[in-house]
């Protein structure tokens, strides 16, 4: 039993840092209608920031994470601008493309930067304790993991159905061109999403490497691709779908690994998705495009 | 005045001719570095080239017989990228290659140059195919089941546990050969192995099941054959579950005290069997780790100093061998693989021999980590 | 003849007129040794690209389907490729090599089919981006099950194991896990891969062209006309796919028995990423496109070597510039403008043949 619990609550951390990333990848999918595949090496580049924040210069946690999360937003706004919005009428196999370049950019420069060889992300605020309750023991970056999920799966929800800003994404997620005939900015609020998406990647590029120490160019791109496939288990496009797919995929990838086989983690995890997707296309809490003729 | 001027002449002359001789003597090898500069692998093949040029740079300023020219080419850790590394510096003249860093590329690579007739001398590709069958590659590193015998060997004569856990790397060669060999060596051993868990390069952050399954079965050893990369984020798995028993590495583990930011407490203890580290007390070693830094700005892990190894023992070859600057690959290949076998090295990695198959024989040397430093026990 | 007939027929010709000359020139650099090493090694592996794009064009641009994990397929005709090669020696001591190579590429052509038809069931059903994770899923199910495959041969017997390596003490190891498949005899040759993708351009341009061809195309440009015109929607998309599958297993066995060592980590998500690249740069449904981007592509990183450690970031922001000229319709309209003579020379030419296939 204790073991048990034990692989829960792994999973459930692992499961809350897929979750963040996936509300990234979700929000730009759910307005701007492209895969970013280069959210996960945003991710990296977020770790990269706060690593050098807390190493070199000395900086509080806080003030780290929250120079992560302001050269990540200016990074997410760069890039979109450059690359994304010259192909805004274009195919989204070519944005698709477009992204792949990005990504693969990205990590060569950090390449480039910060050498080949691995960072260790100092121990933070985050891990500054550790709950023992009998045999089980919780790592304060677990619940801070857990709880900063909560706060920002709130936040973004309150966020888009309250404020002008959040309301004017939604519409442009419904009908890009309604949206414009009612004067609400495309361009701006396509911004705006890869702003915040970009930010809540840096905040998931300091907990994933404040549960995973190691930081290198690549650290992004699997975390990426697991989080891509949370996004679309609980729905592409979906809020709730996002964080509920990703704490699902890493509670099953921990459990695959622990009661069947480390060595078939990754199939597991991409064998429940596949069951999952075929009796409900369109992720478990997706809505059901309805098609016109 | 004749006298004089005779014997100016004859000054000259001699001149001449001592230039003329010197001129004659120098040797210019054109070796070729192949290994991962770019990608997930750079980190060793960055190593791996840092090391060489070092080598390289300290030959050409030396001003012996031999100059070095090192041509390097990035093959992204790839096995078809790693042939089309390769051709292009046959293209480019190299007569023979140090490399190449990685273990798969290698064994595609040197197949290859098998056919060919290249001379190879892998730094670090460390896995059995890489030699085998083929009699134009040689190692400077161990080859896998050597290193697995010898840490099971080592666990069993010092009585450093009871209850084994093993965690590795079920995508990697290095990783499954080192794994295999110990496996085979402990059942000799009678060592009992009680919990046996893998991870894959692809998702090798998340060590908590791995952890939790050793510690479940109630290991008190752990054996961890594999880079030092996912063993820092085990040791902090491990910290977090307050578990602690005997961490013991190979040689991939050197290195971990030199990541940055690394907690260096965590690595308290742990054990590795390895031919070079860094904080080492040797003259040679020392001298070349502070070149380093001051050339990359960084510690270097045992890749490095193999490569540096490696550069010199290609020239004693070369020397052996009789090697000149105008021999193609092809010409310099079979005498490099007799000279090989007839020359003795010792680097920074200890002191080396080769044998036919292309192995090396050198000793491991166990030691463990104490306060942040690495301590050698006998 | 119809004129639509002619057309395809001129286009189809002058897809296998240029890979001909391409053949011929090449084979007489090699003949004269004018070839440099380095361009003659990438030849095979070159072939094995092109297959696999026009392979991926036909189930992305005709069928309409984003397939993510075509590496997977990929992977399964280099696995058997390597593995149906050493059995043939083994149990037959065959050493004719294009008879052990033509073999080993139509059984890998054949697994690899069987494994797109059973994947194609499921997956088939789903579509757009939901369809594009399943392949990413099922290329990456692959690449974990090979990883923990063992194969040897011994006495002209093949022995299977998984998960652990349970073979009998004297096989000949054929594939060793994460090892991958060891020791294979390379015995693929630039001729066979000529031949091959001669064969994928038969196959696929017949196919395109076909009645099923344009049923496929109808069903990728509008599902429910294509349906309520009474054309299987899942049959056809089925069709594709599994005769894409099929391309990209013997491509594998190309690629695979052109080394003598092939791993799972060779055809991972990214490999396949790669071969989407090469089929979205050459123009979707652009057959020609496909063949062309897929070779210059593949040399591209060669070409790039002078650029040393900035090569990779050299190479991505080609692709990221390509993409944007290619695709904004200001700076197309711009760049059109800049050449707007050879546009008209284009427009004339055009015009004769009127719009091609693509």
């Amino acid at each position: 039993m204790m073991i048990f619990l034990d692989n829960l609550i792994n999973g459930l951390s692992l499961g809350s840092i897929y979750a963040i990333i996936a509300l990234g990848y979700t929000m730009v999918y759910g307005i701007a209608k492209m895969l970013n595949f280069a959210h996960g090496d945003i991710i990296m580049v977020g770790a990269y920031i706060a690593f050098c924040g807390l190493q070199y210069w000395n900086l509080p946690p806080v003030v780290a994470m929250l120079m992560a999360m302001v050269v990540c937003t200016l990074l997410g706004i760069t890039i979109e601008g450059l690359a994304y919005r010259p192909l805004r009428q274009a195919t989204s196999l070519a944005v698709l493309i477009t992204a792949i370049g990005m990504s693969y950019l990205l990590q060569n420069l950090a390449l480039m930067i910060w050498g080949a060889n691995p960072k260790s992300f100092p121990g933070t605020f985050i891990n500054s304790f550790t709950l023992h309750l009998g045999r089980l023991t919780i790592s304060s970056a677990t619940l801070i993991t857990i709880l900063a999920n909560v706060v920002i799966m709130i936040a973004l929800t309150l966020f888009t159905s309250r404020t002008k800003i959040g309301k004017a994404m939604r519409c442009v997620s419904e009908d890009r061109g309604a949206a414009q005939l009612m004067g609400i900015n495309v361009n701006r609020t396509i911004s705006i999403t890869f702003a915040i998406g970009s930010a809540l990647a840096a905040v998931a590029g300091v907990l994933l490497c404040s549960s995973y120490p190691i930081l290198q160019p690549t650290t992004g791109s699997m975390p990426g691709i697991k989080a891509f496939t949370a996004a679309v288990f609980g729905g592409i496009g979906s809020i709730p779908g996002a964080m509920l797919g990703g704490i699902l995929l890493g509670v099953i990838e921990i459990f695959g690994k622990a009661y069947i086989s480390t060595a078939l983690g990754d199939a597991i995890v991409f064998a429940v998705l596949i069951i999952v997707l075929l009796v409900k296309p369109t992720g478990l809490l997706g809505k059901p495009v309805r098609e016109k003729v | 005045m004749k006298k004089l001027l005779a014997l100016v002449l004859a000054m000259v002359m001699t001149l001449t001719v001592c230039a003329a001789v010197a001129e004659e003597e120098t040797v210019t090898l054109k070796i070729a570095h192949i290994g991962p500069t770019t990608g997930p692998a750079a980190l060793y093949g960055l190593a791996t080239l840092h090391g060489a040029e070092l080598a390289a740079k300290e030959i050409n300023e030396a001003g012996g017989k031999y100059r070095i020219e090192l041509i390097a080419e990035d093959d992204e850790h790839n096995p078809e990228k790693v042939i089309n590394a390769y051709n292009k510096v046959l293209d480019d003249g190299a007569q023979m290659i140090l490399g190449t860093t990685t273990s798969k590329p290698c064994e595609a690579a040197s197949a290859q140059g098998y056919v060919d007739r290249v001379f190879f001398l892998t730094p670090s590709a460390s896995s059995t195919a890489v030699i085998e069958d083929k009699d134009n590659a040689f190692q400077v590193c161990f080859t896998d089941p050597n290193q697995g015998a010898a840490s099971a060997e080592y666990i069993a004569s010092h009585k450093l546990g009871t209850k084994i856990a093993i965690i590795y790397n079920d995508s990697d060669v290095y990783s499954t050969g080192i794994r295999d060999s110990f496996v085979a060596k402990a059942a000799e051993l009678s060592l009992e192995i009680v919990s046996e868990t893998s991870f894959s390069t692809d998702d090798n952050a998340d060590f908590t099941v791995q952890v939790a399954d050793a510690q479940n079965a109630g290991a008190d050893l752990v054996f961890l054959p594999m880079y030092y990369t996912p063993a820092s984020n085990i040791l902090n798995t491990a910290a977090a579950k307050n578990y602690k028993p005997v961490f013991f590495g190979v040689d991939g583990m050197d290195g971990i005290l030199g990541v940055e930011g690394f907690d260096t407490s965590l690595a308290e203890g742990v054990m590795l069997l390895t031919p070079f580290v860094a904080t080492s007390e040797d003259e040679k070693v020392v001298s070349f780790v502070t070149k380093y830094r001051e050339a990359y700005n960084e510690d270097p892990i045992q890749f490095a100093a193999d490569a540096y190894d490696g550069i010199y023992i290609l020239v004693e070859a070369a020397e052996k061998a009789g090697i000149t600057s105008e021999m193609k690959f092809d010409e310099v290949c079979d005498p490099m693989i007799a000279a090989m076998q007839e020359i003795s090295y010792e680097g920074l990695t200890g002191a080396m021999t080769w044998d036919e198959s292309g192995a090396v024989t050198k000793t491991p040397m166990a030691a463990t980590i104490i306060n942040g430093i690495y301590v050698f026990e006998d | 003849m119809t004129k639509a007939k002619k057309k395809h027929l001129i286009y189809n010709l002058v897809i296998f007129a240029l890979v001909i000359g391409a053949y011929v020139l090449l084979q007489n650099m090699i003949a004269a040794k004018t070839i440099t090493r380095s361009l003659k090694g990438q030849l095979i592996p070159i072939c094995a690209w092109i297959i696999m794009a026009v392979s991926l064009n036909l189930v992305i641009g005709f069928s309409g389907e984003l397939s993510l994990g075509h590496a997977g397929f990929m992977s399964v005709g280099a696995y058997t490729g390597a593995v149906i090669s050493g059995w043939l020696l083994n149990a037959f001591a065959m050493e004719n090599t294009g008879l052990r190579l033509a073999i080993a590429i139509l059984a890998a052509g054949l697994i690899a089919g069987i494994i797109g038809l059973l994947i194609g069931i499921p997956v088939l059903r789903l579509r757009g981006d939901y369809l594009a994770i399943v392949t990413l899923a099922f290329g990456e199910i692959i690449r974990n099950l090979v990883n923990v495959l063992y194969i040897g041969t011994a006495n002209g017997k093949l022995y299977f194991s998984f998960l652990s390596k349970d073979l009998p003490a004297d096989v000949t190891i054929l594939v060793d896990g994460a090892k991958g498949a060891v020791k294979i005899k390379p015995i693929s040759t630039f001729t066979a891969g000529f031949i091959l993708v001669m064969i994928t351009l038969i196959v696929v341009l017949n196919l395109v062209n076909s009645r099923t061809g344009r049923a496929i195309q109808a069903t990728r440009d509008n599902r429910i006309a294509a349906e309520s015109m009474g054309i299987s929607v899942t049959r056809h998309k089925m069709i594709a796919f599994v005769t894409g599958a099929v391309l990209a297993g013997m491509a594998g066995a190309l690629y695979g028995l052109n080394a003598s060592t092939v791993i799972p980590t060779q055809f991972t998500f990214n490999q396949s990423i790669n071969v989407l690249v090469f089929v979205v740069l050459g123009g979707l449904g652009n057959v020609l496109g496909s063949i062309i981007s897929a070779t210059f592509l593949t040399i591209l990183p060669e070409l790039l070597r002078e650029f040393a450690d900035y090569r990779m970031l050299v190479y991505a922001v080609v692709l990221i510039l390509v993409m944007i000229f290619t695709n904004n319709p200001v700076i197309r309209s711009v760049f059109m403008r800049m050449f707007s003579p050879v546009r008209r020379l284009f427009r004339g030419r055009e015009s004769q043949q009127g719009g091609e296939a693509a």
